[in-house]
């Protein structure tokens, strides 16, 4: 098992050395099966996210502990252009009818706490969060 | 909860596995029905499944729960399509109300009073195509029997166009002139129109300025459907055609203006293009047609006549309109 705890995202390989990442994580964390699915298509969208728009960056998995409660955090960071208009891309039907996938509005859902900082011409860092129930 | 749903769906398993019969299926679409009531998403479905057959049949082969767990993580994205459709429907019901309101606002700031005229009789019905009215009616008297009417319509449907006719609307209010002359009145509108909508967006207007005393009618159009004068001593319906472009096209815009005298049981009828370009299934409803049903009904009060065309052209088509609708008649008695 690897101690890596980040993985950089430059071609659509490394999207799947990401998820095995988290699920590793979410695995040793107690998560279920459904919510390591979850977790995992959570950081898929992310890391294809950076892929496709940013071209380079990385996915982070950090483990948490809060008052006994424990999860997991997924950091996806990147330099890229950032985004323009974030109210419309966390719009439901935004990235789903152009057959991109769950979108950012996914990944708010298969998590429990979902952040967005982006800056245009900056770069944008998303941290998602799921806790163990 | 969730520990009874999973006894609840273990026992349905359990029975179609022993018997697989028609009863244990539809208990089983039964229960799916009860699962969407709670919003309980595929993967978890799946998931409960894949537990129920591990306990009991425990000694299945590996390559059974690894298919399961594949399955499980392809249905997240069913799972999210479903909430995102959960969501989406929200919005579209929070959409439909606001339309509503919207098209209450509308009526209430395009309300018009037909006006009362020594030896006229009005008939006046305008139905919207879908929640906004894209067609417009509006009426200035005065008490010396001067009454001017502008029937509009903008090229287009529902809010947008909407929007648009408020604009025509103050225009109107703002000249406030119950004998003005259809001419300078669509000069005027034209140059509202041309100054404040879109480039994309046109309006063609009718304006009929009405002597109650002489019975004469003057009027001017802006592109709009002709009006029809319906001659009660020879029986026969004519078009009056006024030349002029739509409004909001060209500032420099002239529009001309024409005279008619209306004898007892004259009809004129002014109306949109959604009274004349209803279709059937055999193409456009022809005008004759039209003019055929005002003729039966010739003799009864403008207002009859008006609804009857409107009951008769919907039933035609299917009771659909694709268009909004409006048509007034004036009817010399």
């Amino acid at each position: 098992m690897s101690n890596q705890s980040s993985v950089e995202i430059q071609t659509e390989w490394d999207i799947v050395a990401a998820r095995q990442l988290g699920r590793n994580v979410a695995k040793e964390l107690g998560f279920g099966t459904v919510d390591q699915a979850r977790i995992t298509t959570a950081i898929s969208e992310l890391a294809r996210n950076i892929y496709l728009y940013a071209g380079h960056g990385k996915i982070e998995i950090q483990r948490l502990t809060n008052n006994g409660m424990k999860g997991i955090m997924i950091i996806a960071a990147d330099n890229g252009p950032g985004i323009s208009d974030v109210r419309k891309v966390m719009e439901d039907g935004f990235s789903t009818s152009g057959g991109l996938g769950a979108g950012l509005p996914g990944v708010k859902r298969l998590m429990d706490e979902f952040k967005i900082d982006t800056t245009q011409g900056e770069g944008t860092d998303i941290r998602a969060t799921k806790w163990l129930r | 909860m969730v520990q009874k749903i999973d006894s609840q769906y273990k026992e349905i398993l359990r029975q179609y596995m022993q018997r697989q019969s028609e009863q244990n299926l539809y208990d089983g679409q039964n229960f799916s029905r009860q699962l969407i009531a709670e919003n309980t998403s595929p993967e978890e479905v799946i998931s409960m499944h894949k537990a129920a057959m591990q306990e009991m049949y425990e000694d299945l082969p590996d390559v059974v729960w690894h298919s399961f767990d594949l399955l499980i993580e392809m249905m997240i994205s069913y799972g999210l399509a479903l909430q995102e459709r959960e969501s989406l429907l929200q919005r579209q019901e929070e959409l439909r109300v606001e339309m509503d309101l919207a098209a209450n606002v509308q009526e209430t700031l395009l309300k018009t009073t037909t006006p009362s005229l020594e030896g006229l009789d009005i008939g006046l019905l305008s139905i919207p195509a879908r929640k906004m009215n894209g067609d417009y009616v509006y009426f200035v008297s005065d008490q010396e029997g001067h009454a001017g009417i502008a029937v509009a319509d903008v090229i287009g449907k529902g809010l947008p166009a909407a929007l648009c006719m408020s604009m025509v609307k103050f225009g109107m209010d703002s000249l406030n002139n119950s004998r003005a002359r259809p001419k300078d009145v669509l000069d005027v509108i034209n140059r509202v129109v041309e100054k404040s909508i879109d480039d994309s967006m046109f309006v063609s207007m009718f304006y009929g300025s009405y002597n109650a005393g002489e019975a004469t009618m003057t009027y001017g159009s802006a592109g709009h459907e002709p009006a029809i004068l319906y001659r009660a001593k020879s029986e026969t319906f004519s078009e009056l055609n006024s030349k002029g472009l739509l409004l909001g096209v060209s500032p420099a815009a002239k529009y001309e203006e024409h005279t008619v005298h209306l004898e007892q049981g004259d009809l004129l009828i002014m109306m949109t293009d959604g009274v004349t370009e209803g279709r059937n299934e055999e193409g456009f409803i022809e005008r004759e047609v039209i003019f055929e049903l005002i003729h039966q009904m010739k003799d009864e009060p403008a207002q009859v006549i008006v609804r009857h065309v409107y009951d008769e052209l919907v039933r035609m088509q299917n009771a659909e309109l694709s268009d909004d609708f409006t048509l007034v008649i004036y009817k010399k008695v």
